[in-house]
């Protein structure tokens, strides 16, 4: 197997978020707009200078034309993708690998999620394919509620000492999201708060689980010896790995859900691509998949930024706060943006896009950029067992 | 010799206590229990597990023929036997019949079975309604049970059928509309004037067919939804006090089409060699049936003695009684409700979704569920044998309670359950308090009905702790 990867040959050059909200006042098409004209912009380009589009919609849209015919785009070719809650990431994949091969100059990855329409709470499926209804039909925070004992009960961590871990990482991300103006929860919550909450699956209450949102976010991506054309500040890309589970952990009765074998392999597989030896101490900042509390404790072993069964010590400790060693989520995470799932993989690039650059604004910036000139953003789709996992590396700095 | 090879009584975990009623509905209640079925049972699915039972001890023999009779078939038209059949893993060469609508049905069934040539494996089953504060809601309850009956030659016989005999009028006692869930009844004083004589002419008939006296008979069992003319009937038997069998009346409740069969199979559980068992029932006539128990029956053992199964219940709240019957309805979980399932989807799964059949690669011994063609390990294809795992028992790895998920009865308690001898699955449990579950406790599987959508019923497995 060989995974070469497309290091420093492809440069993001714009980029675009929308706040994350309740958007009752703008649809699909709107949200496409607004992030795609701010992406434009940014790059100082207008849509008939971009090549070729992809589009990551989970359940907001079919085929290309869900972007044609908002943004009257003639003659184009949109690509419409989909990989679960990276399927934003997989609309950056798209682009960034039909500029690296020569095929485009320029293309825009675009990910959108209009979820507040459905009128229930919480993400409802999407695909209606036919079953013979053997399969479960529980939710994601039940799925990931398994996590929390079985780590405990794996490391020696108590209830009430996991407990605190996860108020921690709950705590740390709306402190994050309080100031951040494009973040949909804007409050910081106490730990006594939290571990208060009404509980909504297994021991997780509702300050446990990232809520939903409508979003979209867009990015610009060229030849790398392009870029200063576009911008002086661009971000490379240095990694894209991507696995899709087997589905093997709910077959297998040795996989004991205290982590995800999926994210593990991507983890490697792009710290290879960048040629990352040491994540903790090269990477300046991680937007991870907080989907739920539990899940980024696990990640952060996956990924290799603390060792196994150590995670929950480094988030007591603020290792990954804001102005920690390795501030993780420093823009909210899913806890304080909601997830629009096709928008959510392009709204954490969008966070290196700022932070490498130093465009968080005071409130905000973290200084691990200033000696440190790597970023990681993460996602994953599906539930502990079957998952699909993405990992990108952006820098601002060329290799020698 | 024919006769009944194997019996199999099942009655469901919830009891009501018939004393909260009446604080609800004004009126109504009495002393002592009824079974209640769960949200996720039926008809069918009682039946799959009283039958589960019975084949789990008949040895080697296996039913010609699956006959099915209830009073709420879960479908009408299509066959429900089918389900059942399915769920055992029967063979289609098989034949499966329903026979339903009326409480007599399963004692007919019995009896056809009793004179057929083949080996015949007879499921009743009956879910009990009524409307609050009703006679019913109170004296009924819900059961099953599964008699194969067959010739020595089709295994071995632990109570011989001796002979019977039956009469029959037509009159009103109880009645139903189809698409009522209730039954309605005339003046007790009328049923119990024709029920009498009609069981007295056939008792007598069945006495001189057999050749037995009625001081001769060691247990004598009265089924009847009439219980002032059971009672009026048994007086005049001419047999021993100590003879009269438990009716199941303070405990279980009577049990429409399934009580016949569920007292005989507990007459079985206690019976001696030589005992002469007779089976009274009343319903629109009256049906004696006479077995005598054979030598086999000393070494005969329940798979799971009713009387177990009865002592090991817990307590349903009237309230969530009456909203599992659909007599209160409650605010559902904003969640979308599940899609009907696909015809042609189950179709191709059916061993799986109905026979709970996985796969084992050959080379690397790895156990799939659901059943694969290609190996999680080693990635062999298309090298898998079946694996039965109705009937294996397994550990709960870690469990989760699931608030938001829509469900007939929330919360969902779920768990990832790891198998005897390999194989795991992602399951949901059901007869259970969340709180009294942790890591490490053995469940065993049960055939439910998962969700019913477009009328279609989605039976599948669910797992439930393994109890006496």
């Amino acid at each position: 197997m060989s995974s070469h990867g497309i290091k420093d040959r492809v440069a993001i050059v714009g980029m675009g978020c929308t706040p994350f909200g309740e958007h009752w006042d703008k649809g699909t098409d709107d949200l496409l707009i607004d992030a795609s004209t701010e992406a434009l912009a940014s790059a100082g380009i207008a849509k008939e200078d971009v090549d070729a589009f992809w589009l990551g919609t989970a359940m907001s849209g079919m085929s290309g034309m869900a972007l044609a015919r908002p943004l009257q785009l003639v003659g184009k070719p949109v690509t419409r993708v989909e990989n679960f809650c990276a399927t934003g990431a997989e609309a950056l994949r798209g682009a960034a690998y039909a500029v690296a091969s020569g095929a485009y100059d320029v293309a825009m990855a675009i990910g959108v999620e209009k979820v507040k329409d459905s009128g229930y709470q919480g993400l409802v499926g999407a695909a209606k394919t036919p079953t013979d209804g053997t399969t479960r039909t529980l939710t994601a925070a039940a799925m990931f509620a398994m996590c929390a004992p079985a780590y405990g009960k794996k490391y020696g961590v108590t209830d009430d000492e996991m407990r605190q871990v996860l108020a921690h990482i709950a705590q740390k991300n709306h402190y994050n999201g309080a100031r951040n103006p494009r973040a949909q929860f804007r409050k910081e919550v106490s730990v006594e708060t939290i571990c208060n909450a009404p509980l909504m699956a297994g021991g997780l209450g509702v300050y446990d689980c990232s809520g939903v949102a409508d979003g979209s976010a867009a990015l610009i991506v060229v030849r790398a010896e392009d870029a200063h054309r576009y911008t002086d500040t661009p971000l490379y890309v240095k990694a894209l790995s991507f696995v899709a589970g087997n589905c093997s952990g709910n077959a297998d009765p040795d996989y004991d859900y205290t982590w995800f074998p999926e994210i593990h392999m991507s983890a490697q597989d792009a710290y290879k691509q960048a040629g990352v030896t040491d994540p903790r101490s090269q990477i300046a900042m991680a937007e991870v998949h907080d989907c739920f509390t539990p899940a980024e404790l696990l990640i952060m072993e996956d990924l290799g930024f603390a060792e196994r069964g150590t995670a929950w010590k480094e988030e007591l400790a603020g290792t990954f706060d804001l102005h920690g060693e390795l501030p993780v989520n420093p823009d909210g995470g899913l806890k304080s943006f909601g997830h629009p799932v096709g928008a959510s993989g392009l709204r954490m690039v969008f966070e290196a896009w700022l932070q490498m650059r130093g465009e968080a604004g005071p409130d905000r910036q973290i200084d691990t950029v200033n000696d440190r000139k790597l970023a990681l953003t993460h996602n994953l789709g599906g539930y502990p067992g079957e998952m699909v996992s993405f990992i990108s590396i952006t820098g601002t700095e060329l290799d020698a | 010799m024919r006769g009944i090879i194997s019996a199999g009584g099942y009655v469901p975990y919830r009891r009501l206590d018939r004393s909260e009623i009446a604080a609800v509905a004004g009126s109504g209640g009495g002393r002592g229990t009824r079974t209640v079925a769960s949200y996720d049972e039926d008809t069918t699915t009682m039946g799959v597990e009283a039958a589960r039972f019975a084949l789990r001890g008949a040895g080697s023999a296996r039913p010609d023929l699956l006959l099915f009779s209830t009073v709420a078939p879960g479908y009408l038209d299509k066959t429900n036997a089918t389900t059942i059949h399915a769920a055992l893993r029967l063979d289609e060469d098989v034949t499966a019949f329903d026979l339903n609508g009326s409480v007599r049905s399963a004692v007919g069934a019995l009896q056809l079975a009793l004179q057929a040539k083949q080996p015949a494996l007879v499921v009743s089953a009956d879910l009990r309604t009524g409307l609050p504060g009703s006679a019913d809601e109170a004296g009924n309850g819900d059961a099953a049970a599964a008699l194969l009956v067959g010739d020595d030659s089709n295994g071995t016989v632990i109570a011989e059928y001796l002979g019977g005999a039956s009469t029959t009028e037509e009159f009103l006692d109880r009645w139903r509309t189809p698409g009522d869930t209730r039954s309605k009844v005339w003046e007790e004083r009328f049923g119990e004037t024709k029920y009498v004589p009609l069981g007295e002419h056939a008792w007598k008939r069945a006495l001189d067919a057999v050749g037995v006296a009625a001081a001769d008979v060691s247990r004598v069992i009265v089924a009847s939804s009439h219980a002032r003319a059971a009672r009026s009937l048994t007086g005049r038997l001419g047999v021993a006090k100590e003879a009269l069998a438990n009716d199941l009346s303070a405990t279980v409740g009577f049990t429409g089409a399934a009580h016949p069969a569920l007292l005989l199979t507990a007459a079985l559980e206690t019976a001696s060699p030589g005992d002469v068992v007779a089976l009274v029932t009343l319903a629109d006539g009256a049906d004696v049936l006479f077995f005598r128990a054979t030598d086999a029956i000393s070494s005969y053992r329940s798979v799971r003695p009713l009387a177990g199964q009865i002592d090991n219940g817990a307590p349903i709240a009237y309230g969530k009684f009456l909203t599992w019957r659909g007599m209160l309805p409650t605010e559902p979980p904003r969640r979308p409700e599940p899609d009907r399932i696909s015809a042609s989807v189950t179709g191709r799964t059916e061993d799986y979704k109905y026979g709970f059949v996985g796969s084992r690669d050959q080379a690397s011994g790895a156990l799939h569920l659901p059943p694969a063609r290609v190996s999680r390990v080693g990635g062999a294809q298309d090298d898998m044998e079946p694996v039965p795992m109705s009937d294996v028992q397994g550990t709960i790895s870690t469990i989760t309670i699931d608030r938001i998920a829509y469900s007939q009865s929330p919360p969902i308690v779920f768990a990832i359950v790891d198998f005897e001898d390999g194989g795991r699955l992602p399951v949901e449990l059901t007869d259970v308090d969340a709180s009294q579950l942790k890591m490490g406790d053995r469940v065993e599987m049960t055939f439910r009905r998962l969700f019913t959508a477009d009328g279609i019923h989605n039976y599948f497995w669910k797992a439930r702790p393994v109890r006496g």
